[in-house]
């Protein structure tokens, strides 16, 4: 094919794919990193779609996209700027050219840039020239017509070949990247088992895309990025909201606990309810409920019936569930409520991603009423803090809010399978059948949490529930009761902090700046981090996964560094959460709330400009 | 009514140490012997009873009970059974509620708990009013009820508990009153063994905000000609002289009396609680004094799938045809690759 004379090795390339809702381009994306993934590259991945189902066709607002980023080396975010666009409309153009990198490569389906979609876009002539693309490299590709001729002799309906334009603008993906056809073909083939003709209609199209780029001059050189150097073991690609789920039920295997979600749907937490129903082969119970308030209640009737209980939200239903999580909480019952954010208040962004959420976690509830809140970092490590959520529930007997965002529950990334006989115990607090009466609140000595007797048992007939109570479980409105309750329930969660693990600092123990983040932002943060020392600037990292209790060692590592920013997606919730704990310190802060993640870029330039800075 | 079985209990065994804590002359008092008296009845072992309630004074109910129980908050207590009995469904869960707690706050819930048939047993203590907060008017309190919210007189129309239950698609609704155990304990008993939701309503009085507001149908003078009890089968028949019956004329019940007119004892309407079709429970339900005598006994009692069995069911045979049995199948179900 001559290629071999014309390659050039890269590093790492960010690649979006972008059309209307309906041109498919979820679908190519997800094939894309998949055969990236099989042929050994680390990448990480996010889908941007519209908020609604089926926005007007060819308008911006209709607009859905996925980005791929694929490296050599540790990928840790979806990328910034895109080296390739593939756009099937003028739409995609207008929505994302600011983010492709200047002079990068923009392929389009040239049959498509016609008058009305051109006008649709906002556009009057010419995207390009509008754009002020003429520098780039501009492949404007005739997809919808070398479909339509290449499928000619098929026998399909119009509306089916250009179905499959897609694949032809994935095939000269494939081709610039030197990536091969197989994994793709043999997805069509196990997909369209029944409808081979449509299988083999989508081969055609991937192939014609294939041979048209290698046909035209200006796809070369062709790319080629080495496999990663990637830690042995299987892998798959997992995306955020399957992994919560998943870490929930490897949760109650280990525990040997059945599982039961109660959940009502919201976006983007309704992946997570919709994995669980799948899951009944695993014997999961779960449970649409009529509201959300309904989603935490007969969650917490599922855990006082000795199930590992599970709720999953966003934002605006975390704040329905508020005085659930309170009874919870005076109930000492074990329960795991995820908060996958969005972008608020009130319906706000309902599709996009913010770390607002955090104060609500922390303090949304009336009365003294701490909660274990825990924040995931990348789509796969939400299986490890679910997992790490459901064993601090149980063996602290209390609610823990587990934080993730859209973006992690939208976005995918490879992920290393863990072997369940290699995840910690977790070992329920079970009432003693012998020991009677049996005393509710009475607690264990190094925990501080009570013991769980489950109904059906034998002589452990007891009553809880919201109304202050006595160790006995009698209720009680003594004052010196309350007051030592309400320090038993504080202390229970702050105990926490001696079971999880301290801050792990990325870079120097000690320097001129340390970036703080928590949760969903870590990939951005490590990717400006990694560059601003490669830079020669003494900064260094850590990201804060449990946000309460803390980890034992945050004075101990803050104390070492001139300046501190902290780094979020909102106005400076966890900064001032920072400056509540330990007020020695004094806190930049690195905010942004624009329903999307931080670039690498951003990050770096305000880490410097805060290191200019006297 | 005793039957055999092997759990020999008396309603002692279901007090629990708590003192009770109602007003003296409260309805709740009877309502709380008539469970107490019914349990033992029901051949199930005392830890497998559950008994979950939501915020009112009814609400306490749990702690007077020697069982497992939950006290919930306000208007959550069916969210919160649900959840017991779909974890558990060997349970035998019960619901304790007021019209407030679930017709206002919780009404959601309650309909859709009803919807879903999920085998509880919810008593709803029905004395339409709010007690616990000193006396506003409730969804069941009458039309231009005076209360401390409504100086002037209610202007809503009350819910009708039955009304509502039938409307959610309800299989087993009863009406009793709080001061007759015997007919209430015989209602429990049948409610409990009834698969699925069942919603007893129970005339309750409140001695203190809304003292007699049940009583024109049933003081002891003339409950017998103002109330109807319902027994399967058997002819709609009461009054004090057991001369009076319901006969349906067109689209409607009416009261007719035995003798009178050539009418018999044969022309009355049989109650048929088993009966699909809703509509004469829905008439039933709906009697109101004076123009017809109020309706107690088991209104309706249709057997159905539950939501907790359909639900094991399910799981049940997705387990026989899967390949999934453990996490580890699942997470390397589909597509995975190699790394060396």
């Amino acid at each position: 094919m001559g290629k071999s004379s014309n390659i050039v090795s890269k590093e790492e390339v960010v690649i979006r794919f972008s059309g209307d809702s309906g041109d498919g381009m979820q679908l190519t994306g997800t094939l894309f990193s998949d055969t990236a993934a099989l042929y050994g590259n680390d990448l990480t991945t996010f889908p941007d779609y519209p908020a609604e189902i089926r926005a007007p066709q060819g308008t911006v607002g209709g607009v859905s996209g996925f980005q791929v980023h694929l490296g050599h080396s540790e990928i840790e975010t979806p990328g910034d700027y895109a080296d390739v666009l593939v756009a099937m409309n003028p739409a995609a153009v207008k929505a994302n050219a600011i983010w492709v990198k200047k002079g990068g490569t923009i392929i389009y389906d040239k049959d498509n840039f016609t008058g009305k979609n051109i006008e649709k876009a906002g556009y009057i002539k010419d995207p390009v020239t509008e754009e002020k693309l003429e520098t780039y490299n501009i492949i404007a590709a005739p997809i919808s017509s070398m479909v339509k001729e290449a499928l000619k002799d098929y026998g399909l309906d119009p509306k089916s070949v250009l179905r499959t334009k897609n694949m032809f603008a994935l095939g000269m993906v494939y081709w610039l990247f030197d990536r091969k056809l197989k994994y793709t073909e043999q997805y069509f083939d196990k997909k369209f088992a029944n409808k081979p003709q449509i299988a083999e209609a989508n081969k055609v199209a991937l192939r014609a895309g294939y041979y048209y780029a290698e046909t035209i001059e200006a796809l070369r050189p062709v790319i080629k990025i080495q496999p990663a150097q990637i830690a042995p073991g299987t892998y798959r690609n997992i995306n955020g909201n399957t992994s919560t789920t998943w870490g929930f039920l490897a949760a109650a295997e280990k525990a040997g606990l059945n599982i039961f979600v109660g959940s009502y749907p919201i976006t983007p937490a309704t992946g997570i309810l919709e994995e669980f129903a799948a899951r009944k082969d695993l014997g999961v119970k779960s449970f649409q409920a009529e509201d959300e308030i309904a989603g935490i209640c007969s969650a917490l009737g599922a855990a006082f019936a000795g199930n590992l209980a599970v709720t999953s939200t966003s934002g605006p239903g975390l704040a329905l569930k508020s005085e659930a999580i309170g009874l919870a909480v005076m109930a000492e019952l074990p329960v795991v409520i995820v908060n996958v954010q969005r972008g608020g208040p009130s319906t706000g962004l309902p599709t996009k991603t913010e770390q607002a959420d955090l104060l609500q976690a922390l303090y949304g509830r009336n009365g003294e009423s701490p909660v274990v809140v825990l924040a995931a970092s990348s789509p796969a490590d939400c299986f490890h803090f679910a997992y790490e959520a459901a064993k601090i529930a149980i063996e602290h007997m209390t609610p823990v809010i587990l934080l993730t965002d859209g973006y992690l529950a939208n976005g995918t990334e490879p992920w290393k399978i863990p072997d369940m006989k290699d995840l910690p115990a977790i070992t329920p607090p079970f009432a003693d059948k012998n020991e009677m009466p049996f005393l509710p609140y009475k607690r264990n000595c190094d925990t501080l949490a009570r013991f769980w007797a489950i109904p059906g048992t034998k002589g452990l007939e007891h009553r809880i529930g919201g109304l202050e109570k006595t160790a006995k479980g009698t209720v009680s409105h003594i004052p010196e009761n309350h007051e030592l309750m309400v320090n038993f329930r504080a202390e229970k969660v702050a105990r926490v902090a001696e079971k999880i693990p301290g801050l792990k600092i990325r870079g120097a123990d000690s320097g001129d700046l340390l970036l703080v983040g928590w949760g969903g932002s870590r990939g951005y943060l490590v990717s400006a981090v990694r560059e601003l020392q490669k830079e020669g600037y003494n900064v260094s990292f850590v990201n804060f996964n449990y946000i309460n209790p803390l980890p034992k060692n945050v004075r101990e590592v803050f104390s070492k560094f001139k300046k501190i920013a902290v780094a979020e997606l909102n106005l400076g919730q966890f900064a001032g959460y920072l400056r509540s704990k330990y007020s020695e310190f004094s806190y930049e802060q690195i905010n942004k709330v624009m329903g999307m993640p931080f670039t690498t870029t951003e990050i770096k330039d305000k880490c410097i400009k805060i290191l200019e800075d006297n | 009514m005793t039957e055999l079985h092997p759990y020999q209990y008396t309603p002692k065994d279901f007090k629990s140490d708590q003192e009770v804590r109602w007003c003296p002359g409260c309805g709740d008092h009877a309502i709380l012997n008539a469970v107490q008296k019914a349990l033992p009845e029901l051949g199930i072992p005392k830890e497998k009873f559950v008994f979950v309630s939501g915020i009112g004074c009814s609400s306490r109910f749990p702690y007077y009970m020697d069982t497992y129980g939950f006290h919930g908050i306000h208007g959550r207590a069916s969210a919160i059974a649900s959840g017991v009995k779909i974890a558990n469904p060997e349970l035998s869960v019960w619901q304790i509620t007021g019209d407030g707690d679930a017709l206002a706050i919780g009404g959601n819930h309650f309909i859709h708990t009803v919807r879903r048939n999920i085998d509880l047993n919810i008593i709803l203590f029905n004395n339409e009013i709010y007690g616990l907060t000193k006396g506003q008017y409730s969804p069941t309190s009458e039309k231009g009820l005076v209360t401390k919210t409504s100086p002037f007189g209610t202007i809503e129309e009350p819910f009708s508990v039955g009304e509502l239950v039938i409307g959610a698609r309800g299989r087993f609704f009863a009406r009793t009153v709080d001061a007759n155990v015997t007919l209430s304990t015989q209602i429990y008993i049948e409610a409990a063994r009834h698969k699925g939701t069942s919603v007893i309503e129970v005339l309750q009085n409140c001695v203190i905000f809304n003292d007699g507001i049940h009583d024109n149908v049933t003081n002891r003078d003339f409950r017998d000609d103002r109330t109807l009890i319902l027994r399967h089968e058997e002819p709609m028949i009461f009054g004090k002289e057991n001369d009076k019956g319901l006969i349906l004329e067109g689209l409607k019940l009416k009261v007719v009396k035995v003798g009178e007119n050539g009418i018999t004892v044969n022309d009355l309407l049989k109650h048929d609680a088993k009966e699909p079709n809703p509509g004469i429970h829905y008439m039933l339900a709906n009697m109101r004094y004076p123009e017809y005598p109020v309706a107690l006994g088991i209104i309706r009692s249709v057997e159905g799938n539950t939501y907790e069995n359909d639900l094991e069911l399910q799981i049940k045979e997705i387990k026989k045809n899967t390949e999934i049995r453990s996490m580890d199948d699942l997470m390397h179900s589909g597509s995975t690759w190699k790394v060396k």
